[in-house]
């Protein structure tokens, strides 16, 4: 998989390139690699993302340091990091926001491969690794919301752990294993402490192999086709480097606003409230990024179904590959598919809304409807429309908009790169 | 065709869902507070205003255990010298020890210590209160918030609205009032417009003239509401200022350097053909 014969110059790094070839693998991983050359802004949310895990990673471990995970201690430790720990309060809304962010730039992140089915071969496996780091992500950021020990903490972690206990059988022994306990209490919080660190570093891991897949089948591009010549592509640096460079400082400063002007604004007022297990708030719900599918478990009625629903939610996206019979792949020439691309969207975010409405009269029914509709989308109309649709035709190469057919330069293409 | 259906359809639903949701909600008006927006700063006299509302009749009921006598004096808050919040805490007796007899015993406060808490224990304190429990004050004015629909909840992202904490407690500090026909109260309930459930607990703090100001400013229920709000946004957000401060260095330095960023990127593939 490389992509150059770097050799370093300085003797030093020579000596140790021909025993580990570390500097010719950077090189040809981020300054050779081939890019093509028509990638638009919405690729460079991968970027973005490895960006906002470093972040939560080094903010983390600092919080580490002063925070007490026990049930008396966690909230007012976090209260103490606010308060007295020098620019505590910095890096615990920088934390707290990142993930935030984190999950803003992984539903761009998914959306973009939706749109532009990135999905499809050769990349399944890229894909799937992505669908695993998002359910880390989940897990990891659901147990670090536990943390802070506050009403919503508590009363979260309740709900979701109880979710297992709709398991036949053996639900209640496993719940009770999650617990450590009879119910949520100070076992539970320490063993979620634990896990909240270790799976950012799985996190990690699995990054790394959606790379090496990523650099091993290479990028797609919003044309969806094929890389054919030299001639498609630009070298990741500096091209691509200067472009992701621009979009993460333009990511930071809405970073930026929330950590500095709402630092509270994504949070629930509750929160600020100590853990109480004699008192149940009056509407429990989870951070924003997962109420869509806090909307699909609670839409449906028997408990079970609703837990099963709501994994299947998230595992339906692992077998995109084989439910979209398209073989095109850019929504750009797919004028079907791009209407029902519209419509999902609109679908997530509406139960979003849902999720965070009590669940009753006329909230559920919708929330019904939509769930419904979701799992339309990718368990019928994604493998239907693959037969029924007329796609554009496409275009021959990727530098042919851009270059023209005899290689020079002509009129920028709305959807070419511009040329700045 | 299908277009127009698949609009209409979706219009139904939303209206539907709005009028489910128009019907929750409780009006809470908002308030101007001198630290909101992006410049948003204390106004020192008014948390020293504050204090002493807070201190005086608060603080006979509320416990304020996460701030101590020192906070009164640190940059950002309510700007008491060094020597005046020693002064404040030595006012306080506070139980130490035990002593190398293995004996408690009292002292005075310093500046370090916390506010004492009005009653020993959790339980103490509900017995006073038919069992509810005058909530900690520490971090009330986040640990409350204003509901607003989604409309104005989008809208609040970029007038950076976060002042609903302060905005609901001056709402119920000043919302006592009759119980509408139909309404029974027990003896220890009150009648407030914002409370959840509308039956507190708390009888109505606040009566005109009951703090005395020293600085000419009116001695009145609002007023004293407003001050004593100001204060627990303090107490809670003690960094405020620094906040906004960096907040808005790092904004400018982000845009200076997404326009350095922008031509550089234009620039770099100015090159390609
Ligand atoms: C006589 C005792 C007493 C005094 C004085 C008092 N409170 Fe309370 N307060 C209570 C009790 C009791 C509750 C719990 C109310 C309930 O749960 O019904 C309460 C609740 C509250 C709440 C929470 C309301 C909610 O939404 O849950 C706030 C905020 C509050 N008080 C602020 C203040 C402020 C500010 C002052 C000083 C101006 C003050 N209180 C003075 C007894 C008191
Ligand atoms: C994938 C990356 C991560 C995500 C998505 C994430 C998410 C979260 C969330 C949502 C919270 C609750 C914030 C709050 O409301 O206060 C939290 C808290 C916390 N996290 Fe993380 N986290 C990540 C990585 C880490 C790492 C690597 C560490 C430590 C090594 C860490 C340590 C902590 C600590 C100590 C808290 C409690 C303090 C607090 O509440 O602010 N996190 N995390």
């Amino acid at each position: 998989m490389s992509h150059s014969n770097y050799q370093p110059k300085n003797s030093v790094l020579a000596w140790i390139e021909r025993r580990l070839p570390i500097f010719g693998f950077m090189h040809g991983s981020f300054v050779a690699y081939p890019v093509p050359r028509n990638l638009n802004y919405w690729w460079t949310f991968g970027g973005i993302l490895s960006f906002m895990l470093g972040v939560q990673i080094i903010t983390g471990v600092v919080l580490v340091m002063h925070y007490t995970p026990t049930s008396l201690e966690a909230f007012n430790s976090v209260e103490k990091i606010m308060r007295d720990v020098n620019y505590g309060w910095l890096l615990r809304y920088i934390h707290a926001n990142g993930a935030s962010m984190f999950f803003l730039a992984v539903y761009i992140h998914i959306f973009r491969g939706l749109y532009y089915g990135s999905y499809k071969e050769p990349r399944e496996v890229l894909w799937i690794l992505g669908v695993i780091i998002f359910i880390l992500m989940m897990a990891t950021a659901f147990m670090g919301y536990v943390l802070p020990w506050g009403q919503m903490s508590f009363w979260a972690a309740t709900v979701i752990t109880n979710l297992f206990s709709a398991i036949p059988v053996f639900g209640k022994s496993i719940t009770q294993f999650l617990w450590g306990g009879y119910s949520v209490d100070e076992p539970t919080l320490q063993r979620f402490f634990a896990l909240h660190y270790l799976l950012p570093f799985m996190i990690a891991g699995v990054v790394v192999l959606h790379i090496w897949a990523l650099h091993h089948v290479g990028q797609g591009n919003p044309a969806g086709i094929d890389v054919k010549s030299d001639r498609d592509t630009v070298p990741f640096t500096p091209y691509a480097t200067v472009k992701d460079n621009f979009a993460l400082i333009c990511f930071m400063i809405l970073f930026a606003w929330f950590v500095f002007y709402i630092p509270n604004y994504l949070g629930h007022p509750d929160n600020y409230i100590p853990a109480n297990p004699l008192q149940t708030p009056p509407h429990i719900v989870p951070e924003w990024y997962f109420l869509p599918f806090y909307a699909i478990l609670r839409a449906i009625p028997n408990k079970l179904l609703g837990v099963v629903a709501l994994f299947s939610s998230i595992i339906v996206l692992a077998f995109l590959p084989w439910l979209d019979t398209s073989k095109v792949r850019s929504a750009r020439f797919r004028p079907l598919y791009k209407q029902f691309f519209w419509v999902l969207v609109v679908t997530c975010v509406g139960l979003g809304y849902l999720g965070s409405q009590p669940a009753e009269g006329i909230y559920v029914i919708v929330a019904r409807i939509l769930t419904a509709y979701y799992f339309l989308h990718f368990l019928v109309i994604l493998p239907v429309l693959g037969y029924f649709e007329t796609p554009k035709p496409l275009p021959k190469s990727i530098s042919e908009p851009v270059l023209g057919k005899s290689g020079v330069a002509v009129g920028i293409g709305a959807r070419a790169p511009r040329k700045n | 065709m299908r277009k127009t259906a698949l609009l209409i359809a979706a219009a139904a639903l939303l209206g539907s869902v709005s009028a489910q949701a128009a019907e929750q909600a409780i009006h809470i008006d908002r308030q101007p507070w001198s630290f909101a927006g992006p410049f948003g700063t204390y106004d020192r006299a008014q948390l020293q205003r504050g204090y002493r509302v807070y201190k005086e009749v608060c603080s006979t009921c509320h416990s304020m255990k996460l701030v101590a006598f020192r906070n009164l004096a640190q940059p950002g808050g309510p700007g008491f010298t060094e020597a005046q919040a020693k002064t404040v805490a030595a006012e306080y007796k506070i139980n130490d020890g035990p002593n190398d007899k293995g004996e408690m015993f009292e002292r005075a406060g310093r500046v370090t210590d916390y506010f004492p808490s009005p009653d020993p224990n959790e339980q103490a304190a509900r017995a006073r209160f038919n069992g509810s429990l005058p909530p900690d004050l520490s971090v009330i004015a986040k640990a409350r918030g204003v509901e607003s629909g989604v409309l104005r909840g989008i809208l609040n992202m970029f007038t950076q609205y976060q002042e609903g904490g302060p905005d609901y407690i001056y709402a119920y500090l000043t919302g006592y009032g009759k119980p509408p026909a139909g309404e029974e109260l027990t003896p220890t309930q009150h009648w407030n417009s914002v409370f959840p459930g509308h039956k507190t607990q708390m009888p109505p703090p606040l009566t005109d003239g009951q703090v005395e100001y020293t600085d000419g400013t009116p001695a009145t229920v609002s007023q004293y509401a407003r001050d004593v709000s100001a204060f627990l946004m303090w107490a809670a957000e003690p960094h405020l200022e620094a906040r906004k401060r960096i907040g808005f260095q790092v904004m400018i330095f982000l845009i200076v350097l997404a326009g350095l960023a922008y031509y550089t990127k234009k620039k770099v593939w100015a090159d390609l053909h």
